[in-house]
């Protein structure tokens, strides 16, 4: 079992470090970074900014990174966003009670989800293809909701999930860690995540074993949808009004970035969501920090950009067979040490 | 023993170390200008990381290589050519979309005022292909020829580039009698020439034919370098294995069907475009061969039987229940295993351990829900490791990294550990080394025995004989003949085949 822990250790290493370090950096330029403090029974300070504000792309970077280890991808998340607040909104304004309306939200982003894994799964379409079809119809739909204006609503049940908290912690940090931990654990306990990764590494050689491959795909679009529907009632209920133009505009990009950065591979395969998840964690910690360290907001993109490639160059490949070679006479060391103590 | 100064290349304690294992372990190889020297070794062995030390595409860890009795050391492909040293592989690695000729010159097209000159490099393309017989059109599409054609082709560019060693690694594993003949009478001219030629193959006939040495590795380990006239094949044999051979083949042929009765039967099976609708019985404990050219239905035949394909016509039973076979899923559910012949595309799932390659299937028909704990894998995995002597330095090694042999063995555990009733082996020993073949025939015998029923597809006719009862024949996409006990014998087999000619001829 601690094998297992220690293998866990080693895949999370990177993320972590990277996260540590950028989290340093930032506290360097702005002194009262890892200051926290508790008001009216609520956590304040930069670090649950960074958490709260990063729920959005941390939602989405769970389901991309089932659909990235199927070898797939999933554009059409934002747009998702965007149709589900709209939905959560428009059902919301017409009197419909929170949890009816939190249920038809839900089931919109499944539903998409739904068409998408069709298109992939039963047509055979490219993901990339296939999710851009929504990705820009996502949009219409959306304003066709909202009927082009930005709908807004006042209802306190939902504007809670938004802003509320819960044991101190503001509402979208306690449903993305939660939604994340039990959608890995469901992944994990199970034979899913294996299943998955074969799937991704060759379709053909899986469904050949048995794996319903088609059900599996259609399964993890249907939980791209899902993460989608959540952090687009987050998204609306932040603002307290759906605004079908901007909600979760180019999140789809951060969220594959996110789960880039957290090391699975585009190529499908070996996934891990709670490495995505820190990895979503990079990104905003890498936004807010530039924010509070003062640079000129244009600045910002680019040390961003600039922040990313490091990280993936120093997690590449040839970067870490690099690494291995330069560490190599203490890692045979270490290795017969390691033989002689069994 | 020849002075130093007559060998063209030399080799002297080449180590070679991958994480977790020795490839090569102070291996000595000497290559002579005008000789052919066949290196073997069961997979796995190191023949190909020894080639890849020699030319440069690894760098080895130890050792050192002399070329015309100085040292060398090449540190890619690119300018082990240039030294002298040209490899021509078992796929051909040439482009198959560019003509002949700009595969030949690419990278030194002749030029004139900055641009290919094209007829120039037609004529010269189609000097060079003279000196090896081949009178073809330089200007088509590389694809367009048979892979002989290319094999030639690359060797024509290999030699043309290099000049002095020349590495064939496989090249006549795809290749017919005929092609190979053309081949070797190409490698005898080049050997006049005074090249030295390092040959690659599993084809053992192929080396006493063609080799005037024999170099043999083993577990990464110089195990001897004999002249081959001086060596007998069993001889051979044992220095491969380390240990001598039961038998090459199995231990002669049971051929009589063994009585019961017919558990699997398929009536009227078949699907339009894949295969002609065929019956086929299949006994408890009886193992039907499938033989037949290239695209003859061999192939399409496990598919439809294993709901790869849907069959659009016909019916299966076993034991009188109708069988569902409308997909791999269903077929595995009715107990049906099927070792796919592409083992890389259809068979391994390279990037995952040797450990989820084995749970795979049963994994898979458990459903997700209900999974197999680590330990279970981790017990399963062992077991069979153990028991086919799958060779990996641990588990957890993505089944990528192994060998061709040990790759079929972790497939054939993952079906096995399904412990299937039914199970459909498409070239099972293709591509793998004489002890891995040995041991797979053996299985394949002893799972037999224990009452399994087996369908087996090979090219390899002997081996068909040895281990079936009968041999279905296949011939343009249906079931042409069945042979049945005195009849199974490889003449009968080559002429249920041949019969076809009249056919194909039209």
């Amino acid at each position: 079992m601690s094998a297992t822990l220690k293998a866990y250790a080693r895949r999370l290493f990177p993320q972590v470090a990277a996260l540590a370090v950028i989290l340093l950096m930032v506290s360097l330029a702005f002194p009262g970074f890892f200051k926290l403090e508790i008001q009216n029974g609520r956590l304040y300070g930069s670090l649950i900014d960074i958490l709260n504000r990063g729920a959005p792309v941390a939602l989405l970077a769970i389901g991309m990174t089932v659909v990235i280890a199927t070898k797939g991808i999933d554009l059409s998340v934002g747009a998702v966003m965007a149709i589900c607040g709209a939905v959560a909104a428009a059902c919301i304004t017409s009197g419909y009670g929170l949890a009816a309306t939190l249920a038809i939200t839900l089931g919109t982003g499944v539903l998409c989800g739904l068409w998408n894994g069709l298109l992939v799964a039963v047509l055979d379409i490219q993901p990339i293809i296939a999710t851009l079809v929504l990705m820009v119809a996502g949009r219409g739909i959306a304003q066709l909701v909202t009927e082009g204006a930005i709908l807004t609503f006042n209802d306190p049940g939902l504007i809670f999930i938004g802003s509320g908290s819960f044991l101190g912690l503001p509402m979208p940090v306690v449903i993305w860690l939660v939604f994340g931990l039990a959608v890995a654990l469901v992944v994990r306990r199970t034979a899913l995540g294996m299943l998955i990764e074969a799937l991704g590494v060759n379709r053909r050689a899986a469904m050949l074993s048995g794996v319903s491959t088609g059900v599996l795909l259609i399964a993890a679009y249907m939980l791209s949808g899902l993460c989608a529907a959540i952090a687009g009632i987050i998204a609306a209920a932040d603002i307290r009004g759906a605004d079908a133009n901007n909600a979760g505009l180019w999140l789809e990009l951060d969220a594959i970035l996110a789960v880039v950065v957290g090391g699975t591979s585009l190529l499908g395969g070996r996934f891990s969501i709670a490495a995505s998840l820190i990895g979503a964690l990079i990104i905003q910690a890498i936004n807010t920090g530039i924010l509070l360290s003062g640079f000129p907001p244009e600045f910002n993109l680019i040390i961003k950009a600039a922040i990313i490639v490091l990280i993936l160059v120093i997690q590449s490949p040839r970067a870490q067979s690099a690494f291995v070679w330069f560490s190599r006479p203490r890692a045979t060391a270490a290795g017969k040490a390691g033989e002689e103590a069994k | 023993m020849q002075s130093a100064s007559s060998y063209v290349l030399s080799a002297v304690g080449i180590d070679k170390v991958f994480p977790g294992a020795r490839a090569l372990d102070r291996v000595d190889f000497s290559l002579a200008r005008g000789e052919v020297h066949a290196l073997l070794g069961e997979n796995g062995a190191g023949k190909s990381t020894l080639v890849k030390c020699l030319t440069g595409a690894y760098r080895r860890d130890g050792g050192r290589i002399l070329l015309d009795g100085g040292e060398v050391d090449p540190r890619d492909t690119l300018e082990a050519q240039k030294l002298g040293i040209g490899t021509v592989y078992q796929e051909v690695n040439l482009l198959a979309n560019l003509t002949v000729a700009e595969n030949l010159f690419l990278g030194r097209q002749p030029r004139r005022f900055g641009l290919v000159d094209a007829r120039e490099m037609n004529r010269r393309a189609r000097a060079l292909l003279s000196e090896y017989d081949l009178d073809i059109d330089v200007t088509a599409g590389l694809s367009a020829y048979s892979v002989a054609v290319q094999q030639v082709v690359a060797i024509a560019r290999a030699v043309d580039l290099s000049g002095k060693v020349l590495i064939l690694d496989e090249p006549t594993a795809s290749l017919d009698t005929h092609e190979v003949a053309l081949l070797f009478r190409i490698v005898r001219r080049l050997k006049e020439r005074g090249l030295g030629i390092v040959f690659i193959t599993h084809f053992l006939e192929q080396v006493y034919e063609i080799s005037d040495r024999i170099t043999v590795l083993r577990n990464g380990q110089l195990v001897g370098t004999r002249e081959t006239a001086a060596l007998p094949r069993r001889d051979l044999i044992a220095m491969m294995l380390g240990r001598e051979l039961v038998g090459e083949v199995g231990s002669g042929n049971r051929h009589a069907a063994p009585g019961g009765d017919v558990r699997y039967r398929f009536r009227g099976f078949g699907r339009k475009g894949h295969i002609r609708p065929f019956d086929l019985d299949v006994r408890t404990g009886e193992v039907v061969g499938i033989a037949g050219l290239l695209g003859s239905g061999r192939t399409e035949t496990a598919e439809i039987l294993f709901g790869a394909e849907r069959a659009d016509s016909g019916t299966a039973e076993a034991d009188g229940r109708p069988l569902d076979l409308s997909s791999p899923r269903a077929a595995i559910r009715e107990k049906f295993g099927f070792c796919p012949e592409d083992r890389k595309v259809d068979g391994i799932i390279g990037d995952l351990s040797v450990r989820e390659n084995i749970a795979l299937a049963l994994q898979a028909r458990r459903g997700w829900a209900r999974p197999l704990s680590r330990g279970e894998q981790d017990r399963l995995a062992d077991h069979y490791i153990r028991a086919l002597d799958i060779r990996t330095s641990d588990r957890e090694k993505p089944i990528r990294l192994l060998s061709g042999g040990n790759q079929q063995k972790a497939i054939l555990a993952r079906w096995l550990a399904t412990n299937p009733d039914f199970l459909i082996l498409d070239e099972p020993t293709r591509g793998i080394d004489v002890g891995a073949h040995a041991e797979i025939i053996r299985l394949i015998e002893e799972l037999c025995e224990k009452g399994m029923s087996l369908i087996v597809i090979s090219s390899e006719l002997e081996e068909l004989v040895a281990y079936s009862s009968r041999v279905l024949v296949l011939r343009d996409r249906a079931h042409v003949a069945e042979l049945a006990g005195e009849r199974v014998t490889t003449g009968a087999i080559v002429e249920a085949i041949a019969a076809s000619d009249g056919r194909a001829g039209t």
